[in-house]
């Protein structure tokens, strides 16, 4: 007889428990955490460099200044051997590896800072800018992207008509397009939008038109045979079964239009939240561009997560539970004694619900 | 091996006989002209699927249709509700010819196909809206017709939240909301387990018993086509042509305990000799059992 395996943590697709789950997600991030932390606290692991802090007789160096350990070595031998005073110094990293209390301290103090210059964005400014240019830009490539796609994905004969040209027009690399819209836009944050819709709309066509294709056509023809008009099956059949694929769609493009964002503020006059990075890191301020990286990746992922949360609440018959406007719907349009049964227990509610439905 | 049998056609009593008589002076409800199907093939010749079809559906009747698979019979059906168009011939409704999908033809497919994004009523209410009846009139009626098939408690369910038979009950309630005059079946209950398609196929004879609709139901399996039927249309395959008409010489209300009367077996036999394919020599396959079990005894 074979005996049974055990492997543990490492079975082939096979759930995880709960709490085996909640202590990977803590390790997928405290892990490399940790190694940044060891790469910056733990000296002679990494620390190639020299701070020097005091300079001795030194013309080179000042206390403060970075130099390689070699440079460092030699400085001193010849100091040494000219009777000077030798400079003394600690290992260190290089300034663009900032510490992590470094980075979470300019995680705060970036918002608290003002600009160095009058006339300059604060760090929130920044940030605030950024989101504007993507939303816009989205925005309008969604106005024209998702009808146009959806007409696509629906008649033939829209497909044969927009859908070649751009599939052409997809593999321009949106960039390339950065000098026309200054040329055409000027320089404000009109071309940085048209960038971004560009590089949105190309992809987002396609991919609405393909989702729509994928339509259940059993759907559509038993819709038919119950008499419904080309409109009713388009507004009632094809967009209600396609919507939850299509929001997903959304949320993909969305991430997409980020990426644009990095081109689109260096076109024209630099601005947001690009521009911040690059000031601070001519600064040298290496804390502060990790802070306005990880800012960046905070709002993206609060931004994925409030969608994906809202994609379940709207699409409630996507997973088995009731969406909160659904329940918010019960409430306010149900029965007398449903509304404010939002203070009921799980335990009462359902209660309630196998007596209304007795 | 039932040769012991005698031809089905005999074994009708009269009232039967008598039964079928009347059903036939009934008023034709649909009609079939000399349809021809041809689907081009790769190679370019053009494949005939159906082949000079006509037959007539009287008011109030239940006929099958069966055939060996890739007869046709789905794509005659789908021809019927109009989702697919006929090379040539015609299908006449109440004698106006028949060109796309209408609520007068309604349909229940082989898959599921409520709309998983509205509850159950909501289901059974599409049909109606989209014939123009108000919101609430349609609610009134679908509500109705949940009573009708027993399932007025989930009128607020999502399809996802039911069984497969119950989708089908629903999809059933859907398809004859809006008053069609036929009702088309293309294998509806083929994806269910074969104790809830038994007790699909009695509650279907009992709402059909209870209200003013013909049906046309497309099926590859004989008792189903037996039990339910008045009369049976057997197809050929390749081309998929008329093969017989078949009279089921089965009284109603029919009861589980006919399937195992004589009349249902010989009716049964005779359909199975029709529609069986003929043996061809080259697709015999010949069998080598060797007996890997070590132990003779056991056999």
């Amino acid at each position: 007889m074979m005996k049974m395996q055990n492997v543990g943590c490492f079975a082939i697709r096979k759930k995880l428990t709960r709490r085996q789950e909640y202590i990977l997600l803590f390790l997928s991030f405290a892990l490399p955490l940790l190694l940044w932390c060891l790469v910056s606290y733990v000296p002679f692991l990494y620390h190639p460099l020299i701070r020097v802090t005091d300079a001795g007789d030194s013309f080179l160096c000042a206390p403060g200044d970075l130099i390689e350990r070699s440079a460092f070595e030699e400085e001193n031998r010849e100091l040494a051997s000219g009777g000077g005073k030798v400079m003394r110094g600690e290992r260190a990293n290089p300034a663009y590896l900032p510490a992590p209390h470094q980075v979470a301290r300019s995680l705060v103090t970036a918002f608290l800072t003002p600009p160095r210059r009058d006339g300059e964005a604060w760090f929130h400014e920044s940030i605030g800018h950024s989101i504007r240019i993507v939303f816009l830009g989205f925005l309008i490539s969604s106005l024209f992207g998702v009808p146009l796609g959806i007409l696509c994905g629906t008649f033939p004969f829209f497909e044969r008509l927009i859908e070649p040209f751009i599939e052409f027009f997809r593999y321009f690399p949106a960039p390339v397009f950065a000098t026309l819209c200054v040329a055409i836009l000027g320089i404000n944050d009109a071309p940085k939008i048209a960038i971004i819709f560009i590089g949105t709309f190309f992809q987002q066509l396609p991919m609405v038109a393909n989702t729509t294709r994928s339509a259940d056509g059993a759907l559509i023809e038993a819709a038919q045979t119950l008499g419904a008009s080309r409109r009713r099956i388009l507004m009632k059949v094809i967009i209600p079964s396609v919507l939850p694929r299509l929001y997903k769609d959304m949320r993909i493009l969305l991430g997409w239009a980020w990426t644009y964002l990095i081109v689109a503020e260096v076109v024209g006059t630099s601005s947001g939240i690009s521009w911040f990075i690059n000031q601070q890191a001519k600064y040298r301020d290496f804390s502060n561009v990790y802070a306005a990286i990880i800012i960046i990746c905070c709002i993206g992922l609060f931004c994925d997560m409030f969608l994906a949360w809202f994609g379940r609440q709207i699409f409630p018959w996507e997973s088995k539970h009731k969406g909160i406007f659904y329940r918010a719907a019960e409430e306010i349009f149900g029965p007398r004694d449903q509304v404010f049964s939002i203070v009921l227990s799980k335990e009462e509610r359902r209660k309630r619900d196998e007596q209304h439905s007795a | 091996m039932n040769s012991t049998l005698p031809d089905y056609k005999q074994m009708m009593s009269p009232e039967v006989r008598d039964r079928l008589a009347r059903l036939v002076r009934r008023p034709v409800i649909m009609e079939t002209l000399n349809l021809f199907k041809e689907f081009p093939t790769s190679s370019g010749k053009k494949q005939i699927v159906l082949k000079d079809i006509s037959f007539q559906v009287h008011q109030r009747e239940f006929l099958s249709i069966i055939g060996p698979s890739g007869c046709g019979k789905s794509t005659l059906i789908r021809i019927l509700a109009g989702l697919e168009t006929a090379t040539s011939g015609e299908i006449l409704l109440d004698g106006k010819p028949v060109v796309a999908p209408g609520a007068e033809r309604g349909m229940v497919f082989q898959k599921y196909t409520l709309f998983p994004w509205l509850t159950v009523c909501r289901n059974v209410m599409f049909g109606l809206e989209s014939i123009g009846k108000d919101r609430d009139t349609a609610e009134n009626i679908a509500l109705q017709w949940l009573d009708i098939i027993g399932l007025a408690r989930y009128a607020d369910y999502y399809p996802g939240q039911l069984s497969g038979g119950m989708q089908q009950r629903v999809a059933i309630a859907r398809a004859l909301a809006p008053q069609p005059r036929v009702l088309l079946m293309d294998e509806p209950f083929g994806a269910l387990d074969a104790q809830t398609r038994t007790q699909m196929q009695n509650y279907l004879l009992e709402v059909w018993r209870n209200i003013d609709i013909t049906i046309i139901f497309v099926t590859h399996d004989l008792d189903e086509a037996v039990y339910l039927s008045d009369r049976i249309l057997a197809l050929k395959a390749n081309p998929g042509e008329i093969n017989e008409l078949i009279e089921v010489p089965l009284p109603r209300p029919r009861r589980s305990r006919m399937l195992l009367e004589p009349e249902f077996l010989a009716t049964r036999e005779h359909i199975d000799k029709l529609i069986r394919p003929p043996v061809k020599r080259e697709d015999e396959c010949e069998f080598k059992v060797v007996n890997m079990v070590g132990d003779k005894t056991f056999l």
